[in-house]
C-alpha cells in the first residue's frame, strides 16, 4: 500500500479545488427536463412525462424523450440535464449488454437497476461531479410490481407513487388522494393526466406535449406524444381588473 | 438580486428520529417511518432501523443517502466478520465498529445520527449513541435526530440514569419493565409529532429479549 | 446640509441590518405562519380558508392558531409569512375601514382594503413579509384577491398562498369550476386545505373556512379537526417535585426599613 502524502494529495476532489482545475464538472445543469411521475396500476407501472427540454428558463427544445426501456422488464424517467441521462442511459446499454453476454437466462429486474443507478448517483456525489438528474425507475419482474426512485445526490425510495422536481409539490398531493392498488390501465392515465394538466398550468418549464409508458409482466410501451386538452376561459380571466374597479 | 442558478450541495436532511431505552433483560428500539426534504414528505413508510447482527439494531436519521451507504458497510464488515469468526458480532463489538467507520470519513462525514442499540454478551440491554464523526458512549437511553432535543429531557426527567462519575459505576440500564418501556417511548413519538415537523406518520417499535426480536407499528399524525 | 429634507422612506437600518447579519450577528427569529391558506369565488360570494399551525423553525409554536383575519364586516383577510406582520398589518387597515365608515356611513369596498394593504406593503419594499389572500362582498359583488409582501396584487376566481400553496392548488387546478354552490365550495376549500396540511409540513392541524356572502359572513372555526393526538398512555406520568426545601425563613421587610407614607405618587 502507498502512503501519499498531504503536499502531493490530488486537488481533484478537494473542496479546495482552484475553479479553474481542469477537470469537467456538472455544477450547473445545461438543458434540462421537468417533472416526470410514475405510479403502481393493477398490472404494473404508468410513467409519464412530457417532452420539454429548457435552456434556462427558454424552452429550447420541444421533442426530448425522457422515458426509456431499460432491458427486459424497467422503464426509466428523467429529469434534470439532458445529456446527463443520455450518459446513464449508456451506462445502462453497457450493464445490461454485459449482463446479456453471461447468457445464463438470468435478467436484470427493475431492483437490480434501481439498485445500481442509487450506487452510480451518489459516487458521482462523493466525486462532487454529480449526474444532474432526478430519476425514476419503474418495472415488473415474476410478478412483482417496482417503483422507485434516486436524486442526484443518491437519496433512494420506493413508493406507491413517485414524482421528481415540481411534480413533488403539485402531483403528489393528487396522487395521495387517489392513488388505489386496483388502478386500471384508463383510471391510471386518467390520474396522470390529471396530474400533468395541473403541471402544465402551473409549472413555466412544462410544454403541452407529453409521453405516457406502460410496462407489465410482458408487455413494454411507450406511447406516441399527445396534447391534453385545457382551459383558459374562465369569465374571471377575461377581463380581471373589471370585477376590482380601481384596483390598480 | 436572488441567485437564479441551481448549485450543488452534498447534503440533505432527511428528518426523523431515533429512541432506544435498554432495560435488564431487553431492549427497546423505535424510530419514525416519515421521510422528508424541506417542506415536502417524500414518503410516509421508509425504515430506519436496521438489523445488522442477531442482538444488535441501528437506527439512523439525517442524509438518507449517507445512512444508507453507512449500513452497507456495517453489513459488509458483518459479513466479513462472520466469515472469519464464525459468529455474530456482539453489540458492543459493533457500537466500536460503528465509530470506526464514521471517524473515517471524518473530513467528509456521513450525515447520519445514529443509535445503536441491543443486548451485551450478559444479556442486559445497551444503548451506544453516537455523533456525526463517531464520538460515541454506552448509555441507558438515548434519542437521536430531529425530535431529540424534545424527546431527550423527558426521558432525562423519567428515567434520569445515575452520574457516570459515581463510584463505584453505576448500571445505565433503566428501571422499568418491557412494557412500560414501549409505553415511555410510544408516549414519546406522539408527543415528538405535535411539535416537531420532522416526525411523523408511523412509529416502528422493535424489542429485543431473551426470546428474540419483536416488531411492532403505531400511526401517529400525518400532518 | 442645507435646503429642506428630502422625502422618501429611510432604509438606514435594513442596511445596517444586513451589514450586522454579515458580521456574524444572528438576528431573533421570527414566528412564522409556515401555512396554506386559499380562497375561491363561488356562486353567491367568496370564501376563505386557513390551516391552524405556526411554526418556529422545525418546531410548531401554536397547533391551533388563527389565520383568518378580521378586517371588515364583510371583508376577511388570510395571513402567511411572518406572524406579526400579518396581524399588524390587518389590524391597521381594519382600523382605518372602520374609520371610514364612520366618517362615510357606508360599507367598506374591498378595492378600498387592497389598496390600504398594497400601498403600506409596497412603501416597505417587502420587509414587512406578509402574503395575504383579501375576500369579500361589498356593493360592486364578491371580490377575492392576493397581495404579495412586496405590494403587487392579483384579482383572480381562486388563489392559495404559503407554502402549502402549491399542494392546495393542485386541488383547485383540477376542481374548481365557475358557479360552484356554498356546499359544493366549502367542501373544496376543505379539500385544498386538507392538501395543504397533509403534503406540507410548514402546515398542519385543523381547517378554518370563513365564508362570506351578501347576507353576512359564518366563520367557521375548526371547520375540521383531522389530527388527533395519536397515543396517550394509559397510566399517565408523574414528575418529580420541584428541588427540596431544606429552610424557610421569613424576614417581614417593615422591620428592616424606614416606610415613608403619603410619598409622591408613583408614576404610572
Amino acid at each position: 500500500m502507498m502512503m501519499e502524502s498531504p503536499a502531493s494529495a490530488p486537488v481533484e476532489n478537494s473542496l479546495l479545488a482552484s475553479p479553474d482545475s481542469a477537470i469537467q464538472r456538472t455544477k450547473t445543469p445545461y438543458v434540462t427536463g421537468t417533472s416526470v411521475i410514475g405510479l403502481k396500476y393493477k398490472d404494473g407501472i404508468l410513467m409519464v412525462a412530457d417532452m420539454g427540454g429548457s435552456y434556462g428558463s427558454t424552452i429550447r427544445y420541444k421533442s426530448v424523450q425522457r422515458i426509456e426501456k431499460v432491458g427486459k422488464h424497467s422503464l426509466i424517467g428523467a429529469s434534470g440535464e439532458i445529456s446527463d441521462f443520455q450518459e446513464i442511459l449508456r451506462y445502462l446499454d453497457d450493464l445490461v449488454l454485459n449482463d446479456n453476454m453471461w447468457d445464463d437466462g438470468n435478467s436484470l429486474g427493475p431492483k437490480d437497476i434501481h439498485n445500481y443507478l442509487v450506487r452510480v448517483m451518489y459516487n458521482r456525489r462523493n466525486k462532487f461531479n454529480p449526474l444532474w438528474n432526478n430519476l425514476i425507475l419503474g418495472g415488473v419482474k415474476n410478478g412483482q410490481k417496482y417503483l422507485g426512485t434516486v436524486n442526484m445526490i443518491g437519496v433512494h425510495y420506493e413508493d406507491n407513487h413517485v414524482a421528481t422536481g415540481f411534480g413533488n409539490h403539485l402531483a403528489r398531493p393528487i396522487l395521495r388522494d387517489e392513488w388505489r392498488e386496483d388502478l386500471s390501465f384508463e383510471e391510471g392515465v386518467k390520474i396522470l393526466e390529471k396530474c400533468m394538466r395541473v403541471l402544465l398550468y402551473r409549472d413555466r418549464s412544462a410544454v403541452n406535449k407529453l409521453q405516457i409508458a406502460k410496462i407489465t409482466e410482458d408487455d413494454v410501451q411507450i406511447y406516441p406524444p399527445y396534447a391534453l386538452k385545457t382551459v383558459w376561459n374562465l369569465a374571471a380571466f377575461q377581463n380581471p381588473s373589471a370585477s376590482a374597479p380601481g384596483s390598480w | 438580486m436572488t441567485i437564479q442558478q441551481a448549485s450543488f450541495s452534498p447534503y440533505d436532511n432527511n428528518g426523523g428520529t431515533c429512541v432506544a431505552v435498554a432495560g435488564a433483560d431487553y431492549c427497546v428500539i423505535a424510530a419514525d417511518t416519515r421521510m422528508s426534504t424541506g417542506y415536502n414528505v417524500l414518503t410516509r413508510d421508509y425504515s430506519k432501523i436496521r438489523q445488522l447482527a442477531d442482538k444488535s439494531v441501528l437506527a439512523s436519521s439525517g442524509f438518507q443517502a449517507d445512512v444508507r451507504a453507512l449500513q452497507k458497510v456495517l453489513e459488509a464488515r458483518h459479513l466479513t466478520y462472520q466469515h472469519q469468526h464464525n459468529k455474530q458480532m456482539s453489540c458492543p463489538a459493533m457500537a466500536q465498529l460503528l465509530s470506526n467507520t464514521l471517524y473515517y470519513k471524518r473530513f467528509f462525514p456521513y450525515y447520519a445520527f445514529n443509535v445503536l442499540a441491543g443486548l451485551d454478551q450478559e444479556g442486559k440491554g445497551c444503548v451506544f449513541t453516537y455523533d456525526a464523526v463517531g464520538s460515541y458512549e454506552r448509555t441507558g437511553y438515548s434519542a437521536q435526530g430531529s425530535g431529540s432535543t424534545l424527546i431527550m429531557p423527558f426521558l432525562d426527567n423519567q428515567l434520569k440514569s445515575p452520574s457516570p462519575l459515581l463510584l463505584p459505576a453505576q448500571d445505565a440500564v433503566t428501571p422499568l419493565s418491557e412494557s412500560e418501556a414501549v409505553d415511555l417511548v410510544k408516549t414519546c413519538f406522539a408527543s415528538a409529532t405535535e411539535r416537531d415537523i420532522y416526525t411523523g406518520d408511523k412509529l416502528e417499535i422493535l424489542v429485543l429479549n431473551a426470546q428474540g426480536i419483536r416488531r411492532e407499528y403505531m400511526e401517529l399524525r400525518k400532518d | 446640509m442645507d435646503g429642506p429634507p428630502k422625502g422618501g422612506f429611510s432604509f438606514d437600518l435594513c442596511r445596517r441590518n444586513e451589514m450586522l447579519v454579515k458580521k456574524g450577528l444572528k438576528g431573533p427569529s421570527f414566528l412564522k405562519t409556515g401555512t396554506t391558506i386559499v380562497g375561491l369565488v363561488f356562486k353567491d360570494g367568496v370564501i376563505l380558508g386557513a390551516d391552524t399551525r405556526a411554526t418556529e423553525g422545525p418546531i410548531v409554536a401554536d397547533k391551533n392558531c388563527e389565520k383568518i383575519h378580521y378586517i371588515a364586516p364583510n371583508i376577511y383577510c388570510c395571513g402567511a409569512g411572518t406572524a406579526a406582520d400579518t396581524e399588524a398589518v390587518t389590524d391597521m387597515v381594519s382600523s382605518q375601514l372602520t374609520l371610514h365608515r364612520y366618517h362615510t356611513r357606508r360599507e367598506s369596498r374591498v378595492v378600498t382594503a387592497l389598496t390600504l394593504l398594497k400601498s403600506h406593503l409596497f412603501s416597505y419594499q417587502g420587509y414587512v413579509s406578509a402574503a395575504l389572500v383579501l375576500g369579500g362582498v361589498d356593493v360592486t359583488g364578491p371580490h377575492l384577491h392576493t397581495i404579495y409582501p412586496h405590494g403587487s396584487t392579483d384579482t383572480l376566481p381562486f388563489a392559495t398562498m404559503g407554502s402549502g400553496s402549491l399542494a392546495a392548488m393542485a386541488v383547485f387546478e383540477s376542481k374548481y369550476r365557475e358557479g360552484l354552490t356554498e356546499e359544493e365550495g366549502v367542501k373544496l376549500v376543505a379539500e385544498a386545505i386538507r392538501s395543504g396540511i397533509f403534503n406540507d409540513l410548514g402546515s398542519g392541524s385543523n381547517v378554518d373556512i370563513c365564508v362570506l356572502t351578501k347576507s353576512g359572513k359564518k366563520y367557521l372555526r375548526n371547520y375540521e379537526m383531522p389530527n388527533p393526538r395519536t397515543y396517550v398512555s394509559e397510566k399517565g406520568y408523574s414528575f418529580t417535585k420541584k428541588t427540596e426545601v431544606l429552610m424557610t425563613k421569613i424576614t417581614p421587610l417593615r422591620e428592616k426599613v424606614e416606610v415613608i407614607e403619603g410619598g409622591d405618587a408613583m408614576e404610572e
